[in-house]
């Protein structure tokens, strides 16, 4: 007997400016099944999650839901037709306790009251059908381990009598014992005839608890109702690669990689990366690839003096950096273009000019007096360098397009004499032209003597601009190559699995 | 670039044309609104008492009083600009005011003479204003947490060492800064008019300036551009102490006296001064011509209800009013300018959300 088909979506769009999300995305979903969710970073899954959960609206589309065709208009629309979505970043209240967190919205009340004993009656009868009655109902969110956070979202989601529960990556934030509790709960859940729609990089989760897998490309499906169980790992990785966009990569450069600018020994922090050494040399380009949360951000802004190592050390030019000090990398020759720009690199209101000469203000000034002139030209030299579109250096940042945004914050170290290069993820949200573009920019710097440490989750990126590779999985490096010595699959492998190589760890 | 690239280029940046200059146009307008209110205000002025008011001689000497009581709580207007472009807000200012006048007018103090006075007038200030910073920067504390402590604090240590006596001033040099004039001009307008100039260029001509933006634009930002933030912060919150310990002198002056009560709801004032003039509370944005006509504005309508013989009360709630009319404007004039983006977006482009 096949269960019925709870959820199913047909063609479904999703267009913001310059990027097209979803580009008619197809899903169906079964009572009782967990339903994974398969696709490389930018493919669309949390496009098509938001949609589901009503945050975002359909440009275009048929979404099927319990038999009939609905749009939601908001997160709270869904959740009362019975789509509870379970977020990475949990939205529970940490100042509120376990019982109000689950009761809010829709508490016990009389004559305006709450009823506190009906409200904690009902929480602990939730957390013991999740297989969990230990977990004190009376303690505030804040203090709970994030696996018992994970469940109390849940209990959350089935307090709400959802039919459907949405995890995105639920497992990223749990160690390994945890995972088989909420394996545990999953299945309970299912038994009793919920669907889950499970998104995790993680393949050996997927083929654990999976039942099905629709993998996600360039906002498109690629592959509907895989068997989770069956379907050999190439065959997965295989539909979420191959592009549909091949990215002109400029041409390396066999560059003398004679001596090493950037030295990094056994740097660590807790939880979040242990023991990484890595050197970058004059004029090369060293990629990390990994997934999100597998520390790669945080050892980036580690070396950049952003985040205070708990062990291990940074050496520039063989002489050891300050610790937790931006001003003395910067002085170093550091400089770093962060993974969200708008939050951690740009001062939106301003003019593109005064973006581009934040880092090298000294420089345009006599005795703290700016000289305006001096500046702006500056800064014109820098945009007409990086064919900044439009040109001109007086609107604000915020008028520009990503790709644009991306190219001041590069050109801001290009005025400074930087030497090392820290770029987070130089392409999110960068349209594929002004991609292409950045691409020669990085490597004309690389060919002018400039050492690149380039993170990405796009691995074609990665293989494509770097002149060497590290493989980086839950805060190890765990192997390192030339880029030509490896491909697509074999780093996704890594990246996921870590499963092809034991062993040759950097 | 290769032709190859250039290919692959959808250029969407050239759909993307909103208004260019949106910054400048905005506080240009907004300075046109503000002096157009201080114009209205005369208006005012002329109808309910032509006889000042169409006077040149009484509207001249008229002008200099409003100046004149404008120039404390200018100066404090001016260091609390700073402080709040750059993301935060200092309540200590009109403790600091009445702890530095206080401190500049004992007996003890006054003793050292001339230089005494007014090196302990602003040494107060600053060195007050340092402890803020240290609190804020180094420290961790709210900026709200922070100077409120100080304002309390300061307030007190003021009552203690006057023991709660109104302390009186003889060292005539400081006390001519309030009669003594110069081309008719009083000392203290012309102190506040220095204070103002040096604010606009610290502001707009200096890298301080342009950190003091960044900082309250986006401290992470700033940061990571290998900004020293919290020293910057210290160094904003010690320019709005020594303004305090400027303003205090020019009180002194005034009154020939220092007094644990000077200063009272001075924060207040000049926030409002700040915010009427285009401050933003978040930080960021704001300029020194702008809060210079939240001041002026303020002062003329206090003149306004002085020459009229209105209680003061009523000038209170007036001053309310138009701290809500500011911002609702100031708000309306944003809106307008996203009126554009959203014609934009009707014809056939994908909104943001």
């Amino acid at each position: 007997m096949t269960p019925e088909v709870v959820l199913r979506l047909t063609g479904v769009v999703k267009s913001f400016p310059g990027v097209r999300a979803l580009d008619g995305v197809g899903l169906e979903v079964r009572a009782g099944e967990v339903h994974c969710l398969l696709g490389q970073n930018g493919a669309g899954k949390s496009t098509l999650i938001k949609v589901l959960s009503g945050v975002h609206r359909p440009d275009a589309g048929e979404i099927v839901w319990q038999g009939e065709q609905v749009s939601f208009t908001s997160p709270h629309a869904a959740l009362k037709a019975g789509i509870a979505t379970i977020y990475q970043e949990l939205d529970l209240i940490d100042e509120l306790s376990v019982a109000e967190n689950l009761a809010i919205g829709q508490e016990p009340r009389r004559l305006g009251f709450v009823r506190r004993g009906v409200m904690r009656r009902a929480a602990q009868r939730v957390l013991s059908q999740l297989g969990h009655p230990e977990i004190p109902v009376g303690a505030e969110v804040g203090v709970l381990p994030a696996a018992a956070k994970q469940i109390v979202s849940m209990g959350r989601a089935l307090s709400r009598r959802a039919k459907l529960m949405i995890m995105d990556e639920p497992t990223a934030v749990l160690a390994h014992g945890e995972v088989q509790n909420l394996f545990r709960v999953i299945r309970d859940l299912t038994a009793d005839g919920i669907a889950v729609i499970y998104i995790s990089h993680r393949l050996e989760e997927i083929r654990e608890i999976g039942d099905r897998v629709t993998v996600l490309r360039d906002g498109r499906t690629s592959a509907v109702n895989l068997d989770a169980k069956t379907t050999p790992t190439r065959e997965l990785v295989r539909r979420m690669t191959g592009r549909s966009i091949e990215y002109v990569f400029p041409e390396r450069h066999a560059a003398p990689h004679t001596e090493p600018l950037l030295a990094v020994e056994g740097l660590g922090r807790q939880g979040e990366f242990s023991d990484v050494s890595l050197s970058v040399h004059k004029g090369e380009i060293v990629g990390i690839a990994g997934l999100v949360g597998s520390g790669r951000s945080e050892l980036l802004e580690t070396v950049y003096g952003a985040r205070r190592p708990d062990t291990g050390r940074v050496l520039v030019d063989g002489r050891p950096l300050h610790p937790a000090d931006v001003g003395a990398a910067v002085r170093a020759g550091l400089g770093m273009a962060p993974e969200e720009r708008k939050r951690q690199a740009l001062l939106m209101g301003e003019p593109v000019y005064r973006n581009i000469t934040l880092a090298s203000l000294r420089r345009f000034a006599t005795v703290g007096f700016t000289r305006a002139g001096a500046e702006r030209a500056a800064a014109t030299r820098i945009a007409d360098d990086l064919e900044l579109r439009p040109r001109d250096v007086h609107r604000p940042v915020r008028t520009l397009s990503g790709g644009n945004q991306q190219k001041v914050v590069v050109g801001r170290w290009l005025l400074g004499g930087t030497r090392l290069l820290l770029l987070d993820e130089p392409t999110r949200g960068v349209d594929v032209g002004a991609r292409a573009e950045l691409y020669q920019m990085i490597r004309r710097l690389a060919d002018s003597d400039v050492g690149v440490l380039l993170v990405s989750s796009e691995v074609p990126e990665v293989l494509g601009l770097s002149d060497r590779v590290l493989v980086m999985r839950e805060g190890r490096l765990i192997h390192q190559a030339p880029a030509e010595e490896l491909d697509e699959d074999t780093v996704l492998d890594l990246v996921m699995a870590g499963s092809l190589l034991e062993g040759s760890p950097t | 670039m290769t032709a190859s690239t250039r290919a692959t280029t959808a250029e969407p940046e050239a759909v993307r044309e909103p208004d260019r200059r949106v910054v400048s146009l905005d506080s240009v307008k907004r300075t046109a609104t503000l002096a157009a209110v201080l114009l209205a205000l005369l208006v005012v002025g002329a109808v309910t008492r032509p006889d000042i008011f169409l006077d040149p001689a009484k509207l001249w000497s008229n002008e200099l009083t409003v100046l004149s009581l404008a120039s404390a709580i200018g100066v404090i207007t001016i260091g609390m600009t700073f402080v709040m472009i750059g993301g935060g807000i200092d309540l200590s200012v009109g403790a600091l005011l009445a702890l530095a006048s206080v401190w500049c007018t004992t007996v003890a103090t006054q003793s050292f003479g001339v230089t005494g006075v007014i090196f302990a007038a602003l040494a107060v200030g600053t060195g007050a204003g340092i402890v803020n910073g240290l609190l804020i920067s180094y420290g961790r504390l709210v900026p709200f947490i922070a100077t409120l402590a100080m304002m309390v604090a300061a307030r007190g240590l003021a009552q203690k060492i006057s023991g709660s006596q109104t302390q009186i001033n003889r060292i005539s040099f400081v006390n001519e800064l309030a009669s003594g004039k110069i081309l008719g001009i009083p000392y203290i307008v012309v102190i506040f008019a220095v204070v103002v100039v040096l604010g606009w260029i610290l502001l707009n001509r200096t890298t301080f300036g342009r950190r003091t933006v960044a900082i309250g634009g986006n401290a992470e930002a700033a940061r990571l551009a290998g900004i020293n933030v919290k020293r910057h912060t210290l160094a904003l919150y010690a320019l709005s102490g020594l303004c305090c310990g400027i303003a205090a002198l020019i009180v002194v002056a005034q009154t020939t006296s220092g007094s644990n009560t000077n200063g009272d709801l001075y924060e207040l004032n000049a926030i409002a001064a700040a915010i009427i003039g285009g401050t933003a509370l978040t930080g960021g944005r704001g300029t020194i011509v702008g809060s210079l006509f939240g001041v002026l504005i303020f002062s003329q309508i206090a003149n306004l209800f002085t020459v009229n013989n209105l209680p003061t009360e009523t000038q209170r709630i007036v001053n309310g009013a138009i701290i809500v009319c500011a911002v609702l404007v100031q708000q309306l004039q944003m809106g307008r300018f996203r009126l554009p983006a959203f014609a934009w977006t009707r014809r056939g482009r994908t909104p943001a959300t």
